[in-house]
């Protein structure tokens, strides 16, 4: 875009010298330089603002279904305000917010997506470290295997939670015929607050496992063959490697896999709601595996409730911004010392 | 240069004028499509569950009676799932269908809070085809009536024969309906009997939802009072009700540790591991789809210790749909004697209109499970004797709360107190906005 010079350096010509005839080579009445002008001013026009003209879309999108959804919760946290009459706002002031603070179900599924979150991030990540390791040596059909861990994250959660339902069913499900096999009493997956919690976990586990797996691979494939040759030289076995060559070269990546699972975890909602038999949204009789996705659910869509339900959702934003301040903090620490 | 702007500019007017049409399609497309060239109207029905208009041909009918109207129906499979959406949809007056199906644990919601969208259906349908106390639920204190009943279920107990027998008690139809009449703690004594003898790995009944929703079902008053006030923590019926069950559920043998309608307690009915269960003339039709062939006959219906009302479902008029007339007119044909007795025969579904209860559809039902037994007449019977209940807005919360946050929670190793305060608090909190 160089045509806004090439107009700035024309332009002294118009003013200088009384308009004689105009040389024979280059003939410019007054009307062609109008004409460039007026080009100059659109080409002008042009570069400043056609790059916005390009970005537009994404604000104009963001604007009607990112900010104005934000803003209109954070309005309607402050009311009283049912689904059934979303219109007719009560105003309440901050009334929705102080009583969260005494709200036991809140604060139990805080409890629950902390807990479900440990439970299922920490082992996630430790297999598809492994995995990942695993997988980076000379293996036969090792592109059949990278794809294999991918078929679970392409899994419907909807689908994979139906199938696990089954599966840990109290009765007649295949988990607790197993462990009875082996002597162990059924297990009531749905009802006992542990065994609910890990059963949950383990279709977040299932299903995110291999995609991290593969994030790591990536990250490995990029590590200088040469640390690992001169590390053999110096008698290191590959146990010593991964731990003093992979593990120090992944730490970025295993940061971002860390971020990105614990947001995962804070919002988790499709795996606890599907494997509640009773299809509702209050996480097994006893709120044992509510999270606050789902208690936010409960609260907007079968409650009605809707300005609880926005405060809900606002303070979950701002525990995510927290979370996020925290994950920024630990992460500059971990690149000052490395 | 300018030709590729002119690209890029022509690219994202196609993109915004694709979102923008695919926001303004969303308001017609249950408009009738006058521009299709055939000249017909196309109605629309919004409705949950299986409520067998299509399977018992009714739309087929209707269709060549009407050779102008085409009929297309958009199923949601759990009430759960369709609510909230129809619920935001009369809020916002857009994406609603021309008919729209209530159940009746929200018509109470719906009359109070959404009547000013829903067309006046007491013109349409005739309010001497219905039961009374089904026509009453649809009509709001200012005489508008929001949609017509289609189906009610009136509730019996359904036994198995078989496990009666081998237990010692005894399986006609009549004297069984003897041994409990008048009194919810005589099928519980009933089931202590059962117990004594009962056959191996089978219990009395199936869970203790079941139990207490046929119980709560026959009170006139439950969670509400006549004048709309929430009482259900201090009506001393819900609390007998909820004590009973409970301690039917704590007794090992009597009540089944499951919840209803999940992929276990279906394995229960086709593994025959209970002998009776509250059954409205629905659950019929889900006992068929649920058992093993050999369960076939083995079923039979005696009446209930009082007569109760499981479930049943109003079919609605949305004012902002293009037809109203014709969905009206449509949405009263299919609530009809003649149309509801047809859908009896082939879905189960038990007509709320008096008239039909005398058609041959009727009164000659059978069902698989149940043989020979005139389910037809014992329905009928308990429909006419069913209290006229007092129904509010969120009974589904307060129910579900009761049963799924309550009860269950004996078969769990609580007391029955500590099962309550979980109930009543968790109760409480769902209400509270």
């Amino acid at each position: 875009m160089t045509t806004g010079h090439d107009t700035a350096a024309a332009s002294p010509a118009k003013g200088g010298a009384a308009p004689g005839r105009p040389p024979a080579g280059a003939p410019e009445t007054e009307r062609e330089q109008r004409r460039r002008a007026r080009l100059s001013r659109r080409w002008q026009r042009d570069v400043r603002w056609s790059p916005y003209a390009f970005v537009s879309p994404f604000f104009l999108l963001f604007l009607a279904f990112g900010l104005f959804p934000l803003v209109y919760t954070g309005w309607a946290s402050l009311h009283q305000v049912e689904l059934t009459a979303p219109t007719d706002m009560n105003w309440v002031g901050l009334r929705n917010y102080t009583r969260i603070f005494d709200d036991d179900f809140f604060w139990n599924a805080a409890r629950n997506t902390l807990t479900i979150g440990v439970i299922s991030t920490v082992p996630q990540l430790l297999m598809a470290l492994g995995l990942a390791h695993i997988l980076n040596y000379r293996l036969r059909a090792s592109t059949f295997y990278r794809v294999a861990m991918l078929a679970p994250y392409a899994t419907s959660i909807a689908a994979a939670s139906l199938v696990f339902v089954l599966l840990f069913g109290r009765d007649y499900g295949m988990i607790n015929w197993a462990l009875g096999a082996v002597g162990i009493d059924n297990i009531d997956w749905q009802n006992d607050k542990w065994p609910s919690q890990i059963a949950v976990s383990t279709i977040v586990i299932w299903r995110w496992t291999g995609y991290n797996a593969l994030i790591y691979l990536a990250a490995m494939q990029a590590i200088p063959q040469d640390l690992y040759e001169s590390a053999a030289l110096d008698g290191a076995n590959r146990w010593q490697q991964f731990f003093h060559v992979t593990l120090p070269a992944l730490r970025p990546t295993i940061l971002f896999t860390v971020v990105v699972s614990t947001i995962g975890a804070s919002q988790l909602f499709g795996e606890p709601l599907l494997f509640d038999a009773n299809k509702g949204a209050s996480g097994g009789s006893q709120h044992q595996f509510q999270t606050l996705g789902l208690y936010l659910y409960e609260q907007g869509w079968v409650n009605q409730h809707l300005g609880r339900a926005s405060a809900i959702a606002w303070t979950m934003f701002l525990i995510l911004i927290v979370i996020g301040i925290v994950n920024y903090v630990i992460s500059r620490r971990l690149r000052a010392s490395g | 240069m300018r030709a590729r702007k002119a690209v890029v500019l022509a690219a994202v007017a196609t993109l915004g004028a694709g979102l923008l049409a695919g926001c303004a399609d969303d308001g017609d497309s249950d408009s009738n499509s006058s521009d299709g060239g055939s000249g017909k109207t196309t109605i629309t029905l919004g409705l949950f569950g299986t409520m067998g208009f299509k399977e018992a041909g009714l739309y087929d009918e209707y269709m060549k009676l009407n050779p102008d109207i085409t009929i297309k129906e958009n199923v949601v499979e759990r009430n759960e799932n369709y609510y909230p959406a129809l619920v935001n949809h009369l809020t916002t007056d857009s994406g609603l269908m021309d008919i729209q199906a209530v159940e009746v644990g929200n018509i109470a919601e719906v009359a109070k809070t959404q009547a000013a969208k829903l067309l006046d259906l007491s013109k349409h349908g005739k309010e001497s085809d219905y039961l009374e106390w089904k026509w009453k639920q649809a009509t709001t204190a200012d005489g508008q009536t929001i949609g017509l009943g289609t189906d009610v279920g009136p509730m019996a107990i359904c036994y198995r024969k078989d496990l009666f027998e081998a237990a010692g008690l005894p399986t006609d139809r009549a004297k069984v309906a003897e041994l409990w009449s008048g009194d919810w703690e005589k099928l519980v004594d009933v089931g202590r009997d059962y117990q004594k003898n009962a056959p191996k790995g089978t219990t009395f009944m199936d869970s203790p939802g079941g139990l207490i929703q046929a119980i709560l079902s026959s009170e006139t008053e439950r969670f509400y009072d006549s004048s709309g006030e929430v009482i259900y923590k201090t009506n001393p019926a819900v609390k007998a009700a909820f004590d009973l069950t409970a301690a039917a559920a704590a007794e090992d043998g009597l009540v089944g540790n499951q919840t209803q309608f999940q992929p276990a307690w279906d394995t229960t009915i086709a593994n025959s591991k209970f002998a009776a269960m509250s059954c409205p003339p629905w659950m019929l039709g889900y006992i068929k789809g649920k058992s093993k062939p050999e369960s076939a006959g083995k079923w039979d219906v005696a009446a209930a210790p009082k007569s109760g009302n499981w479930g049943g479902s109003f079919l609605a008029v949305p004012k902002s749909g293009k037809n109203t007339d014709e969905a009206a007119k449509l949405a009263a044909w299919l609530t009809a004697p003649e149309q509801q007795a047809k859908l009896f025969e082939v879905q189960g579904s038990f007509p709320s209109t008096p008239g039909a209860y005398e058609m041959p559809a009727v009164t000659g039902a059978k069902n698989d499970m149940t043989g020979d037994a005139p389910i037809g007449e014992i329905f009928a019977e308990a429909a006419k004797s069913s209290p006229v209940q007092v129904i509010g807005p969120k009974d589904q919360i307060i129910q579900q709360g009761l049963t799924d946050n309550g009860v269950v929670l004996v078969t769990q190793g609580k007391s029955a107190e500590e099962a309550w305060e979980t109930a009543v608090k968790t109760i409480d909190n769902n209400l509270d906005q």
